[in-house]
């Protein structure tokens, strides 16, 4: 079964990323930072991505935010897209000429993916006939088939178009989104929260005059009435007398009051999605347990979507309803929050639990040998296999697919030692026919 | 506590004191022509550090803990205080005798990056202690830079690479193999794992502790983080804003701490536990400015169990925190700067950015119920602030609500007050007779 198509249902995603991949194109090589990712963001929960730096994290969310510069971007066959009906009745109003109608389109799906040239694992299903075309549209396979003009961006599945109010389903793909209608979604849908909160502030401007500034870009305030919109923002994020605040700069607030302002800044055109990469590493433990009860705090209130980024163990036990391990590009391991940490089956994950001091009983401390390698070839191996502590002879040559490892389908895991009911060599054969459909 | 760690027995730790710190005091002057108020980054601490053992040396950001590891080598002037290696006060040491005594304590510093010169190989960088020292001939100086690279797990080919070639983790090794040349007996590792990933964390943690063992090496491990703190030390004393709140064996301290400090800053670890759903205390507000620290315990402005005035015993929980943030945001109205500009503004009976109070008293206590005495209380504290008379305002409010812990009574600080059994010491109030422990306190406020 392929994900829920309508949006605004409970517990329904609101951002769906489908194999996203983003590579740099250096004279020396070509580096694929994100090396098909597919997960989803759903209303009110945060999703976890950790790993060790080097991991394509921040990658990950930059491309969330369309903010990959040369010389990287996002590869053919990535599709993120954001399931807002509110939005894709907006976007379809104010960009018709952009928009797709793909309602009722007169292509089979199989055909379109023998002419596209690729299977329905690439887009995540096991049969073609369940693939939505409007999907592979999106995933830039639109040239050509006659659906899309190339700088289509919102696609209406039910609905007519033309009226926008009558549209039930659909999307706005965010990886071919440029110009204004990329600007109203990056900052006004989807926002995001920096690492080092001093690098995010311009330091020759007061708070108030960023927050005022994110206030008139995206909801017109001007003058008098934003500055208390600025006030009240910053009163909303735990900062005491923000009348005052508002008119200071920078330098003048302390690490966690920096990193509470640029939250405000964040939530002041009250975003539907908030990304957060790697918010309180910075921070002391006792102002980073500060920010994460504002951050749930906020997303109660708000029902935000939170996408959560970082390397700490702890705080994504701590934050998270659904955890992605990734590795050298590729998530290694999904799950639950609690079975992740409760019953971890990849070999890496295991490494980096256990790598944690004071997790472990032992005198000296378990290490995961090695470093993250660059992932700078197509996937036809286990990247993890040269550090891995349970690597065999097929690791080499077999690039593992995600498979479900606990009940139901949400805890996966790529790893030639799953599925574990089937013998060694069968769950070796199962990856690799996998892997062979994917090459198409 | 959830975990437990097998309480690893150092042979190598003896009870012979090493370092003896003896009410040292590092303050930063202000600069200007007329010295203006020092920062106290180190405000009168005493401990001991034992032969062979690791203490470790735990607080937030700006408590001190750097400028005291650096104090301790000699890299910063004490202001007062003495620090005495093995009998020798070295705050005293000048010229020859310094330059002599100082190959035996050396420092490890946090950032790779910025720690090693990019334009020396790594032999080179590692050599130039030895160089300095003037240590053997250059075929024995090559020689030792060849073990000490070994020892720390590079190999012999790495003599001839550039930092830039290494990853964080060997950059650290090589920063640690440039700290081990002059065969230091005690070394000051300032965050040495702070800027990597757990899983290399961990090997430059038992690179440490193998190292420790092998040539008898005598620890500061200056960290905030505390799992890794757990792991490595015997001892641990907590700093906040330049004082040692609590100090004492690390098991001891972990499982059972004294300082309300200690409390909330273990309760702030974020376990990799998502089933634990243990209380936890978040501080409100950041640490004071070490330049104007608060009289009486330097925790008492942000402390969840601090000492109320008998009569005030049972006012709500909201009540405090609200009466705590208006203490704070006087404090800091006190101390920000106002330009000519703005002075000029107040003057001519314009609206200020320090013109609203009013709106930041609605803000903290518009939806508390306010008992009579409190309320007319806080309306006094109210009119003198919107007078711009910030230090009147705090006057009223500690003479309101100030207790014990904000200096109200004489010996105006804590004592180190013995608490456990290994010897451990907790710098709080609530250990004297007549109040109530901490822990006890915190639940009960819970």
């Amino acid at each position: 079964m392929g994900p829920e198509s309508t949006a605004d249902r409970e517990g329904s995603p609101i951002v769906e990323v489908r194999n996203l991949q983003t590579a740099f194109f250096t004279e020396k090589e070509t580096i694929r930072a994100v090396d098909g990712i597919s997960f989803d963001v759903v209303p009110g929960r945060t999703v976890g991505i950790v790993g060790e730096s080097g991991s394509g994290k921040t990658v990950t969310a930059r491309s969330l935010m369309g903010l990959v510069g040369r010389p990287g971007r996002v590869l053919r066959g990535s599709s993120i897209r954001f399931r807002h009906l509110e939005t894709v009745r907006e976007y379809a109003s104010r960009f018709p000429g952009r928009t797709a109608d793909l309602t009722d389109p007169s292509v089979e799906p199989a055909d379109l993916l023998d002419r596209i040239d690729a299977t329905p694992e690439t887009f995540g299903y096991d049969d073609p006939r369940d693939v939505p075309v409007a999907e592979v549209v999106a995933a830039g396979y639109a040239d050509g088939l006659g659906l899309a003009d190339g700088d289509d961006c919102v696609f209406v599945t039910e609905g007519e178009p033309n009226e926008p109010e009558t549209i039930t389903d659909g999307f706005v793909e965010i990886s071919r989104l440029d110009g204004e209608p990329q600007r109203l979604i990056r900052g006004g849908r989807i926002a995001m929260v920096f690492q080092d909160p001093l690098t995010s502030l311009n330091p020759v401007y007061t708070v108030g005059n960023q927050i005022v500034e994110a206030l008139r870009l995206h909801r017109g305030l001007r003058g008098a009435e934003a500055t208390r919109e600025a006030a009240r923002l910053l009163e909303d994020v735990g900062i005491p007398d923000a009348g005052r605040r508002v008119e200071e700069y920078p330098h003048q607030f302390s690490g966690g009051m920096r990193q509470r302002a640029v939250i405000a800044m964040a939530l002041a055109c009250q975003p539907e999605v908030l990304i957060c990469d790697e918010p309180t590493t910075a921070l002391d433990v006792t102002i980073q347990a500060q920010i994460l009860e504002l951050l749930a705090e906020i997303q109660e209130r708000r029902d935000l979507a939170i996408v959560f980024i970082t390397h700490d163990m702890g705080v994504i036990a701590n934050v998270s309803d659904r955890v992605n391990v990734v590795y050298a590009g590729e998530i290694v391991e999904t799950a639950g929050v609690e079975a992740l940490f409760d019953e971890p089956k990849h070999p890496y994950t295991r490494g980096l639990l256990r790598s944690i001091p004071g997790r472990q009983t032992g005198d000296r401390l378990e290490t995961i040998e090695g470093n993250v390698p660059t992932p700078n070839e197509p996937a036809t191996y286990c990247r993890f296999a040269p550090r891995c502590p349970e690597a065999f002879e097929a690791c080499e040559s077999v690039h593992p697919q995600a498979v479900s490892v606990g009940d139901g389908d949400d805890h996966a895991a790529a790893c030639l030692l799953y599925p574990e009911e089937l013998s060694r060599t069968a769950a070796v054969d199962h990856h690799r026919e996998r892997t062979h459909g994917g090459d198409g | 506590m959830s975990q437990e760690r097998l309480s690893a027995d150092r042979p190598t730790t003896t009870d012979e004191v090493m370092v003896e710190v003896r009410e040292l005091k590092t303050y930063y002057e202000g600069g200007g022509l007329f010295g203006g108020t020092p920062v106290k980054a180190v405000d009168g601490v005493s401990f001991d550090i034992h032969r062979g053992e690791t203490l470790g040396l735990v607080g937030e950001s700006g408590c001190g803990k750097t400028t005291l590891g650096r104090t301790l080598i000699q890299l910063e002037d004490a202001t007062a205080g003495e620090v005495r290696f093995d009998g020798v006060d070295v705050t005293t040491l000048r010229g020859d005798e310094l330059y002599e005594w100082r190959r035996n304590a050396q420092m490890v510093f946090q950032d790779p990056d910025s720690s090693l010169n990019d334009r020396l190989t790594v032999g080179e960088i590692v050599r130039e202690p030895l160089d300095v020292h003037e240590r053997g001939s250059p075929e024995e100086r090559r020689r030792r830079v060849r073990e000490l690279l070994d020892a720390v797990g590079l190999r012999p080919e790495h003599y001839y690479r550039y930092p830039h070639q290494f990853s964080g983790g060997q950059r650290q090794r090589i920063g640690i193999a440039r700290t081990l040349s002059l065969e230091p007996e005690f070394v000051v590792l300032d965050e040495p794992v702070s800027a990597l990933d757990v899983s290399v964390q961990a090997e430059i943690i038992n690179l440490l502790e193998d190292l420790q063992a092998e040539f008898g090496l005598t620890y500061l491990f200056i960290a905030h983080d505390l799992s890794v703190v757990r792991h490595i030390c015997d001892r641990v004393a907590v700093m906040y804003l330049g004082h040692i709140m609590e100090i004492g064996p690390t098991e001891e301290l972990f499982t059972d701490p004294a300082n309300p400090y200690t409390h909330a800053l273990l309760s702030a670890i974020p376990e990799p536990d998502p089933t634990n759903d243990r209380e936890r205390i978040t501080l409100h507000g950041t640490p004071p400015n070490p330049r104007y620290p608060p009289s009486g315990c330097p925790f008492s402005t942000r402390c969840p169990a601090r000492i109320r005035p008998d009569r005030y015993e049972n006012l709500d929980d909201e009540l405090w925190t609200a009466i705590n943030t208006l203490r704070e945001v006087l404090r800091e109205r006190q101390r920000a700067e106002r330009s000519v500009r703005e002075r000029l503004r107040a003057r001519l009976g314009k609206e200020t950015r320090f013109g609203a109070i009013e709106e930041t008293r609605e803000e903290l206590f518009g939806d508390l119920e306010l008992p009579p005495e409190v309320r007319t209380a806080i309306d006094e504290v109210i009119d003198h602030a919107a007078d711009h008379d910030e230090r009147r305002a705090l006057a009223r409010l500690a003479e309101e609500f100030g207790s014990v812990c904000d200096g109200e009574g004489t010996p105006a600080e804590p004592e180190l007050h013995a608490v456990g059994e290994g010897g451990r010491r907790s710098f709080c109030h609530r250990h004297a007779d007549g109040y109530r422990e901490p822990d006890r306190v915190l639940d009960a406020r819970q």
